[in-house]
């Protein structure tokens, strides 16, 4: 099942300026899994070297952070609208640990 | 400092900046550095690394402004935040002067001994252009946008930002469109179309229109003050720290109170008190503590601080205090930290509790401030309960907005107004009068 993502435009070089690509994947996991076997590079770019995503990058599905659903297990319908967007300055770890909202 | 000296800026010099005696960006700028992997990148309209996505921030050359400045030269300089331009990141040439800064510095003596504080002073910045602190920022941002040579001026915002955008927008010449949540004060809505700008309302909260934002931001070649040009924008804030040391016969207080939104003004005016020690201004390095100040409603700083956690969970925000009202805090992670090196502490307050600290500053000092005002004075009041405030300290406390803006926050006193026929007895029968 393949998904649209926005790319956001410091990972514009790894997907040939694509700004919109179409990835495979039921949960953010796989679409960043899969993502890195499209694009390779990309995982390196928005993950850490735990395999984590990076705390200044925010993943939204229907315009929802994945920090309010499931984190990286949320899951994704074909029709979800995917962005991946660099925190404006900060961001958080929480969702790395499990702490999902409050 | 004084206000009053503001109408005495030369109207050759309209920003009252000479550009020949202050440094040009290249010459006090090195570029811009990743907060997180260090690398180093031109001074750009860019605002994430991209490499690890960390937030980029300016870089100065110290060595050189160190040569170049001194507490004279600062002195002598314009009743204006340009007074500290050597250690801005915008170049003399193209400043967006709207007077911003040098607002007043007040002893709060009646605050103070409700309180239990001797020595409680009020940086009240909603002596500003548009009324807020946010008049600070954007003044470097729109300058930066000029030097850049950006058309169009554009921001997210809570409010008090997109009044001060729109101003500075149209004093600069700009083409300017603003993204706000739907549910703002209508005060603010009308402060930021007044200007000529194009308001946008979102439906969502402010993250949603952060989000939103950093999309168009990816595609229009628009300066957003607080996403592609965040970096030379927060460094505004710095002004407010500076102010604070000179207004205090250059020392540093004992204490500071700030409200907290995305974090950025906490770890600014950290920052300005640093740099000073960093160029030679001050001999010794701040003592200050640094608190933190939040609504209960959207707490995330106050909340990491408190339990002592190293990360920020982010939170929907449901609060009177919607200038503060940032779930997702860009600068929290930073902000926290800045608590925790400084030994200072977090406090939040219920709605209740912003309302009636609204009350009890304008009651005891004459200032009608906005809910973030509220939210400080009231988190001020609890420091002090809990002991985390000693009497003797000199406290800080920042104002940043003021009541106009927000008066739906306490439109229930209305009722108390009294109404009585146009006659003196009818006067005297309300006995008023003690």
């Amino acid at each position: 099942m393949a998904v649209s993502v926005r790319i956001p435009v410091p990972l514009r070089n790894l997907t040939g300026g694509q700004e919109m690509v179409s990835v495979d994947g039921k949960t953010i996991r796989e679409l960043v899994d899969n993502l890195e076997q499209s694009y390779p590079g990309f995982q390196d770019r928005i993950c850490d070297e735990k395999k984590q995503i990076r705390r200044f990058v925010n993943i939204y599905v229907n315009e929802e952070d994945i920090r309010f659903l499931k984190g990286v297990d949320t899951e994704i319908k074909e029709a979800d609208d995917i962005s991946i967007i660099p925190a404006i300055a900060g961001g958080s770890t929480a969702w790395l640990t499990g702490t999902v909202g409050r | 400092m004084t206000r009053s000296n503001a109408s005495t800026v030369s109207p050759l010099r309209p920003t009252g900046v000479d550009p020949i005696s202050v440094l040009d960006s290249p010459d006090k700028i090195k570029g811009l550095v990743c907060r997180e992997c260090h690398r180093e990148y031109p001074a750009q309209p860019i605002y994430v690394c991209e490499h690890c996505f960390g937030p980029l921030e300016v870089q100065y050359r110290y060595g050189d402004i160190q040569t170049h400045i001194s507490r004279e030269k600062i002195a002598a300089g314009p009743h204006n935040l340009w007074r500290y331009i050597d250690l801005l990141p915008v170049s003399p040439r193209t400043l967006v002067n709207l007077q911003a800064g040098c607002s007043p510095m007040i002893a709060a003596t009646h605050l103070g001994r409700k309180l239990g504080l001797k020595n409680l002073f009020l940086k009240n910045d909603a002596i500003n252009p548009t009324h807020s602190f946010k008049d600070r920022v954007v003044s470097c941002a729109a300058s930066k946008a000029l030097e850049f040579g950006f058309t169009t001026l554009s921001c997210a915002s809570t409010g008090n930002l997109a009044n001060a955008t729109a101003a500075a927008a149209a004093k600069a010449g700009l083409q300017c469109v603003i993204f706000i949540p739907d549910n703002l004060e209508p005060g603010k809505i009308i402060g930021t179309i007044i200007y000529g700008a194009h308001l946008i309302k979102v439906k969502g909260n402010y993250d949603d229109v952060n989000r939103l934002c950093s999309e168009i931001a990816g595609k229009y070649r628009w300066a957003f003050v607080n996403v592609n040009l965040r970096p030379y924008y927060a460094e505004g804030s710095k002004t407010l720290g500076y102010e604070t040391v000179e207004q205090l016969g250059w020392s540093y207080p004992d204490h500071v109170v700030v409200p907290v939104a995305s974090g950025s003004l906490l770890t600014k005016i950290y920052k300005g008190f640093t740099e000073f020690h960093k160029i030679g201004l001050m001999d010794k390095a701040p003592h200050t503590r640094f608190s933190a100040a939040q609504a209960s409603g959207c707490n995330p700083v106050v909340h990491a601080i408190t339990q002592n956690h190293d990360y920020i969970t982010p939170v929907k925000p449901i609060t009177i205090a919607k200038s503060l009202a940032i779930g997702n805090p860009a600068d929290g992670f930073y902000a926290k930290e800045v608590v925790k090196q400084t030994g200072g502490a977090g406090a939040e307050a219920s709605d209740t509790e912003i309302v009636a600290a609204i009350e009890l500053l304008a009651e005891t000092e004459g200032i009608f401030t906005e809910t973030a005002g509220g939210v400080t004075i009231a988190a001020l009041k609890k420091l002090c309960a809990e002991g985390q405030i000693s009497k003797n300290d000199l406290t800080v406390a920042y104002i940043t907005g003021v009541g106009y803006k927000t008066q739906e926050a306490v439109a229930h006193i209305g009722t108390r107004a009294y109404s009585c026929a146009a006659n003196l007895k009818a006067f005297e029968e309300l006995n008023i009068v003690k």
